[in-house]
């Protein structure tokens, strides 16, 4: 089953990082294929950034997104620019406290960036929380393969505060908050 | 030893003019390689595009002949390559600070511990006599017809400014200092600039009131004044030539250098 | 231990140098390389290698080449306009038969073009861009495992004909990442270094001189000249020229079959894709999609030396259909060895050409 997810948001959220460490996770610990692109810009911070991820049980052929069936939103400008048009069966997860719009689709809406910075106190973990609530709500790749994944991506000494930002998404998506 | 033994013998002669001072600035290169007693298995010449550039290939040492302006860069190549290896680049007024400009300043900032050797003509003498970046104000060439209407790039001020932590100008006229200059040069870890002023009667000569080679060599004698004596004659305000030409140690300094051998 | 990572092709490409054994590099930033140079300045230095930032490209070019001299395997990395500089050098490389590795990972051109765009618009420069005849090696790697895998064999390849050799990768290569499986040990085949008593540029048998590293006491004197079996200038001889240049272009062409480097799907096909680099995902996805033996592909991993017997492979072949990011620079190539009918199926801009987009055009061959 190919799987295509999409991470947007704005630069200097971790957008592309989201995408490296699921696209590990899959490709390392899941026992599946991912490929992991970007779109790059001259901007280092600000604007609307965008990362994906194929994930498949087959080796990965075509490496570029073709239709996204699951969605990561971050931002407003990345909803408009990257979410509006998202397919009737997809599914969104949405940063509800930075995405005023609504999509056509299933939607989910997360408080992560808000989780982050009131429950975590720390605003930069909030795209963990969000990969936790993706990995819940979607199973695109298991618990332990995201939490390896992590694990490996985050500067040492921030380990035990982003597995906390996982598993509250986790969370968020368990106990319907 | 002596520094005869250092020429590739099959290549001789060479394509020098006569009246030349090149040969005078490889001459007193090869005696300073020789009184620091170097190998020739463990020394390498480098040079890029010009007549000074032919040099190397008239010594019997493993030697690069490079692209126009390019022997530093080669050269950087070679000695963090191989730290082991004394390299000594041969390179002339044009190679050196048109084409090559941006590698001089960035050698000299990098401070890498080359021995770099300018026969400065003033003038491209290969292609047949065009301006260089060293043609004095008002002195003629084949791309300067008029007399050049740009002023002349000082190289020792330019290395000095850039890093490097040997600095000296002298002539052809000087064999001993120059000698003594590059043999210093040799000994001073990081980047040496030896800058030697030779006469090229063929393309600047004879365009430039020097109708015989040693009215140049005269020129080089009587214009030229120590730097610390212009100095101090500038303070006291006495005469000297017009123009005149500053020689001897700029500069010899201890700063962090690259590719130093441990 | 084999190990496996996730990891970017550029990435990947550092560390099939390292596993190579290159211990020099000299570059420049340029988008979309500047990874391939931050990952060897993070790694040579603890493996007792060099890395060096250069103050542009044609110091870079120079200052791989001079590394080489001193015995190192060595590595430079850019793209487009650091590949336009380079020029000169990488002439100067061929003509004194010099190995070193130079990657390419292609953007949007010319000029500026599109830094952070893919493209495959070098791949006429990167085999006649400096001036006068000669002949080069190129690879092009269509996954991040072929980043690691290529790069690694681009040096022995360099070694083995003592010629610069080109990793041609793009963007999109460069910068996706994939599972790599980073094995224990390369293959490694080094320079065979100059026999005593034999001149410097003398051929072997296989045309190719024995390597007299900088340092060893062989004084050998290397220049961009045309050049005798010495070393020594001799740049009026007319007979000289040409039988140098000539051996520099035949080292390589007559080796074409050795060094070849391809795959191949139903050779009995009728309709066939030629593809070589990232434009390889949409057609293996097209062939995945359609399952039909009529449809064949020939995926080159290696594009210059062109080649040319293995399109003969392809005995009942009468179409050929080239997919390119470029305005058809290899369709060209393949016109000159094939009697079939080469369909050029450009792209520029920056995106790869769909599945969808390729199937619509093969459907009108079948």
């Amino acid at each position: 089953m190919r799987h295509e997810v999409r991470f947007s948001g704005f630069g200097g959220q971790g957008i592309i990082l989201s995408a490296v460490i699921l696209g590990r996770a899959a490709a390392m610990y899941d026992n599946k294929f991912a490929v992991q692109t970007q779109v790059y810009g001259p901007e280092a911070r600000g604007g609307a950034s965008m990362s994906a991820v194929i994930i498949d049980d087959d080796p990965i052929l075509f490496p570029k997104v073709i239709t996204p069936d699951i969605f990561v939103i971050m931002s407003q400008e990345g909803f408009e620019k990257y979410g509006s048009e998202a397919p009737a069966d997809a599914v969104m997860l949405v940063d509800s406290g930075l995405v005023h719009s609504r999509p056509g689709c299933r939607c989910i809406e997360v408080p992560a960036t808000r989780e982050a910075k009131q429950t975590l106190g720390r605003e930069i973990v909030a795209n963990i929380v969000m990969l936790g609530a993706l990995v819940a709500s979607t199973h695109v790749v298991g618990e332990t393969a995201i939490e390896k994944a992590i694990l490996d991506s985050v500067p040492k000494g921030t380990e035990s505060l982003n597995l906390k930002a996982m598993t509250r998404g986790f969370e968020l998506i368990s106990k319907g908050e | 030893m002596t520094y005869q033994e250092w020429f590739r013998e099959d290549r001789l002669p060479h394509i020098y003019c006569t009246g030349c001072g090149n040969g005078t600035v490889i001459n007193c290169t090869l005696m300073a390689v020789d009184e620091m007693g170097w190998k020739k298995e463990d020394t390498a010449f480098i040079s890029g595009i010009g007549c000074s550039s032919r040099a190397p290939g008239y010594i019997v040492t493993d030697s690069l002949h490079t692209t126009h302006g390019r022997a530093l860069a080669f050269a950087t190549g070679v000695k963090l390559g191989n730290p082991d290896l004394h390299v000594v680049v041969f390179t002339g007024d044009g190679d050196l600070a048109a084409i090559g400009g941006n590698h001089f300043i960035h050698a000299c900032r990098r401070n890498i511990d080359l021995t770099v050797v300018c026969m400065n003509n003033q003038i491209y003498g290969m292609t047949g006599g065009q301006g260089s970046p060293t043609t004095p104000m008002g002195a003629l060439s084949t791309t300067t017809p008029y007399g050049s209407a740009e002023p002349a790039f000082d190289l020792c001020e330019l290395a000095m400014a850039a890093g490097a932590n040997y600095v000296s100008r002298w002539t052809s006229y000087h064999v001993k200092e120059l000698t003594r200059a590059v043999l210093t040069g040799m000994q001073t870890p990081g980047l040496s600039f030896i800058e030697a002023l030779v006469q090229c009667p063929t393309n600047y000569g004879r365009r430039n009131k020097f109708k015989q080679v040693l009215d140049q060599v005269e020129f080089m004698r009587s214009h030229t004044v120590l730097i610390q004596k212009l100095k101090r004659m500038e303070e006291q305000g006495e005469k000297f030539p017009d123009p005149v030409i500053p020689v001897g140690e700029f500069v010899r300094r201890n700063r962090p250098a690259l590719g130093v051998k441990v | 231990m084999t190990r496996t990572d996730f990891m970017q092709g550029n990435t990947a490409c550092a560390e099939g140098a390292l596993a190579a054994g290159c211990r020099f590099f000299g570059g420049y930033p340029i988008t979309p390389s500047t990874e391939v140079a931050e990952h060897m300045a993070r790694k040579l230095p603890k493996a007792g290698g060099v890395f060096i930032q250069m103050e542009d490209e044609i110091a870079s070019m120079a200052s791989i080449i001079g590394a080489s001299w001193a015995g190192k395997r060595s590595m430079t990395a850019t793209s487009g306009p650091g590949f336009s500089l380079m020029m000169e050098n990488i002439g100067y490389a061929v003509m004194t038969e010099t190995p070193c590795v130079v990657v390419n990972i292609q953007r949007g051109g010319p000029s500026t073009g599109q830094p952070t765009m893919s493209g495959q618009g070098d791949m006429m420069q990167c085999r006649f861009g400096s001036h006068g005849d000669y002949s080069v090696i190129a690879l092009a790697p269509a996954s991040v495992q072929e980043m690691f895998d290529l790069t690694a064999k681009a040096f022995n390849l360099s070694d083995r004909f003592r010629t610069p050799a080109f990793l041609m990768a793009d963007e999109i290569i460069g910068h996706m990442r994939e599972k790599l499986v980073i094995p224990d040990t390369v293959p490694m085949q080094g320079r065979k270094p100059l026999q005593q008593g034999v001149l410097p540029f003398h051929p072997d048998e296989d045309l190719v001189p024995g390597f007299p590293q900088f340092g060893k006491g062989y004084g050998v004197h290397v220049t961009g000249l045309t050049h005798d079996e010495r070393g020594y200038p001799c740049a009026t001889s007319p007979a000289l020229h040409e039988e140098l240049v000539k051996r520099l272009v035949n080292k390589i062409e007559s080796h074409r079959d050795e060094i070849a480097d391809y795959d191949v799907v139903n050779p009995d096909a009728e309709t066939v894709f030629i593809s070589y680099g990232v434009p390889a995902r949409s057609v293996q996805q097209v062939l995945h999609d359609q399952k039909n033996p009529d449809v064949g592909h020939l995926r080159l991993k290696l594009v210059w030396p062109f080649p040319d017997s293995a399109l003969r492979i392809f005995k009942n072949a009468k179409t050929f259909l080239v997919p390119e990011l470029n305005l058809g620079q290899i369709a060209r190539e393949v016109q000159r060895h094939t009697k079939n009918e080469v369909v050029m199926l450009p792209k520029l801009g920056g995106a790869l050409h769909s599945p969808a987009e390729l199937t619509t055009v093969l459907e009108g061959y079948l």
